[in-house]
């Protein structure tokens, strides 16, 4: 194709360039700013005098968060329920999205079982019955309690059932004239040929997990038992305002462990970060196979 | 005669029970996430029938008297129901208009650069906040619109405006809501417009040129005709949300401050239900919010499937 490289156009490419450009950066500044902030003394950081760049730089907010035992405590509980869920999650929608890959005139029972899951997405039976169902079913205060009651991911079943029907028909024919049965067809095709999907589908499930909070903050009565992201949310969102005037607010917001609450809330991110740029092409992946599928 | 027909049937018993045994590993797969599902999906629906009583938790749901429609009539006689209603709707809406037209914009900017890698670094950067929680991103922003030393304060300083309190204001709290809400998720979105973009033929754009039509023209009758089924169903579907505002992003920024303009509908029933431990109100509210989601979401996945012939499996 030729560009016609008028000036306007050249114009036109200089301010779209200079545009996205601000637009990533917007995107990025907040972040930044609260690592410069999280890496600077407390004094410039009351002072408002960190940008991008720390001022007095000193890690000792961050030796103070990891000294702190519930920091670690929760961050324990994190990825205990990050690996416990996510296989959970991953074993169960391999275990439904394969038998409901099936068209309905080899599996009979198929149209029913799509719309007793389906159905969940469609209708909720809302926060209090939920949680009063945990509750009855004894969870509270355990971990399960953030893994048992999410753990058929519906959406992802869905993503991967049609996944696996997009594989081709005659790999299934040759292995049951082989004598395979549905489990080995399952494991020993099934699963290997799906593994670009199936590594997406996990590392969704893996960061839906380290982000969760509200499930924690609710379903855990010790805050011990808190994962990361409710413990953070305890520390650096509950603010009880009710009782100050605005004026007080302004001058009282927190000011001397501010720097404090940026390194806890940028040791949360990390892990993210970290991953996101070596994996991001599967991150693209996951939008899009999850969004625009056929 | 009977010979054969008793052969027949006993064939047609063996092909039944060899079918049933053919099946049985099927059915044995799904068991497991059946039973969870039952029981924490459709449980909670049963558990909504404490919305027609006066429950009480020491003698459950088969213990509590049962009141019919009067916890409804109670929450339809508070005014705040109403003002709760309202800001869901307005919020929710605002959020989808600006959902919409923020990541058609930049996937259509961002698809005027030609740099491969270029177009990769910007698409990576806009949505990275999409991957963090609304606790991190929610820290962030209370440090940041702080009136006494956040930064952009500091920066409407500069212009000697005066320090505005963005999270404690009725004026300005939804619009906070809406704008962070597009700046975590609108780099998802262009994403998928952008996926959508890059299946459009390039000899229409050869063709056009041409024809001597200038971007702006190609822009306007290829570009935007090209994106226009997957903008319809990404709206359609965004139909469901009108009830959904964004609970985990309200909770995190509000204060009892913005109650006034920015408590909705899921917020307040958490602090009916958990905070004040009244269940069979909160779930009467929690019941109505359901079933009407229910209808919206039904209403725009029976649209998309037909005008943009989208199906869920």
């Amino acid at each position: 194709m030729q560009y016609n490289s008028s000036p306007g156009r050249k114009v036109f490419v200089a301010l779209n360039y200079t545009f996205l450009a601000l637009l990533s950066f917007l995107c990025l500044f907040p972040i930044i700013h609260v690592l410069a902030i999280s890496l600077s003394s407390s004094g410039a950081a009351a002072a408002g005098l960190v940008n991008l760049w720390p001022v007095d730089y000193t890690i000792g907010s961050y030796k103070y968060a990891l000294s702190k035992p519930e920091f670690l405590q929760s961050f324990v509980v994190t990825i205990k329920r990050v690996i416990l869920g996510t296989s959970i999650n991953m074993l169960l929608t391999i275990l439904i999205a394969y038998p409901l890959s099936k068209e309905s005139s080899v599996f009979r029972w198929r149209t029913f079982y799509v719309w007793f899951f389906v159905l969940t997405i469609l209708f909720h039976g809302g926060l209090i019955p939920w949680y009063l169902t945990i509750r009855a079913t004894g969870l509270i205060d355990t971990i399960w309690a953030l893994i048992l009651p999410a753990a058929v991911p519906v959406f992802n079943v869905i993503l991967l059932l049609n996944f696996f029907r997009g594989l081709p028909k005659e790999l299934e024919d040759a292995a049951f004239i082989d004598g395979a049965g549905h489990w080995t067809l399952l494991w020993k095709i099934f699963v290997p040929l799906s593994t670009p999907a199936l590594a997406t589908i996990a590392l969704f499930t893996m960061v839906g997990h380290w982000n969760a909070w509200f499930d924690g903050l609710i379903l855990m009565n010790s805050p011990k038992n808190y994962p990361l992201q409710s413990y953070l949310q305890t520390i650096v969102i509950q603010r009880d305002f009710s009782t100050l005037t605005e004026q007080d607010l302004m001058v009282l917001q927190e000011v001397s462990d501010r720097t404090f609450k940026a390194a806890q809330i940028f040791l949360a991110a990390l892990p993210i970060l970290m991953i996101y740029p070596f994996l991001q092409r599967y991150f693209v992946k996951g939008i899009v196979l999850g969004s625009v599928k056929g | 005669m009977n010979m054969t027909r008793a052969v027949a049937r006993r064939k047609q018993a063996v092909r039944a029970r060899r079918k049933w045994a053919d099946q049985l590993p099927l059915h044995l797969m799904i068991l497991p996430g059946l039973i969870l599902v039952l029981i924490y999906s459709y449980g909670p629906m049963f558990g909504l029938s404490i919305a027609f009583q006066r429950f009480i938790p020491a003698r459950g749901i088969l213990g509590s008297e049962w009141v019919g429609l009067r916890n409804f009539a109670f929450v339809m006689s508070l005014p705040d129901t109403y003002e709760v209603l309202w800001n869901t709707v307005f919020i929710a809406s605002m959020k989808v208009v600006a959902g919409l037209i923020v990541p058609v914009t930049i996937a259509i900017l961002l698809n005027e650069i030609r740099k491969e890698r270029v177009k990769r670094t910007f698409q990576t950067l806009i949505y990275l906040p999409h991957f963090l929680s609304w606790v991190i991103l929610g820290g962030i922003l209370i440090d940041i619109l702080s009136p006494s030393y956040g930064i952009v304060n500091g920066f409407l300083g500069l212009f000697r405006i005066q320090p505005i309190y963005f999270l404690g204001d009725n004026d300005w709290f939804p619009f906070v809501l809406v704008v962070s809400d597009t700046w975590k998720e609108f780099g998802f979105n262009t994403i998928v417009y952008l996926a959508a973009l890059t299946s459009i033929d390039p000899l229409l754009y050869e063709a056009a040129e041409v024809d001597g039509a200038g971007r702006l023209r190609q822009t306007w009758h290829i570009t935007l005709p090209g994106m226009r089924p997957i903008i319809v169903l990404l709206t359609t579907l965004s139909l469901g949300n009108i009830l959904n505002a964004g609970f985990d992003q309200v909770f995190t920024l509000y204060s009892p401050q913005v109650y006034e303009s920015g408590d909705i509908i899921d917020t307040f029933v958490y602090r009916m239900g958990l905070i004040d431990a009244q269940y069979s109100f909160a779930a009467a509210v929690g019941l109505l919010r359901s079933v009407v989601s229910f209808i919206f979401i039904s209403v725009a996945y029976i649209l998309a499937h037909r005008f943009a012939n989208y199906r869920i499996f």
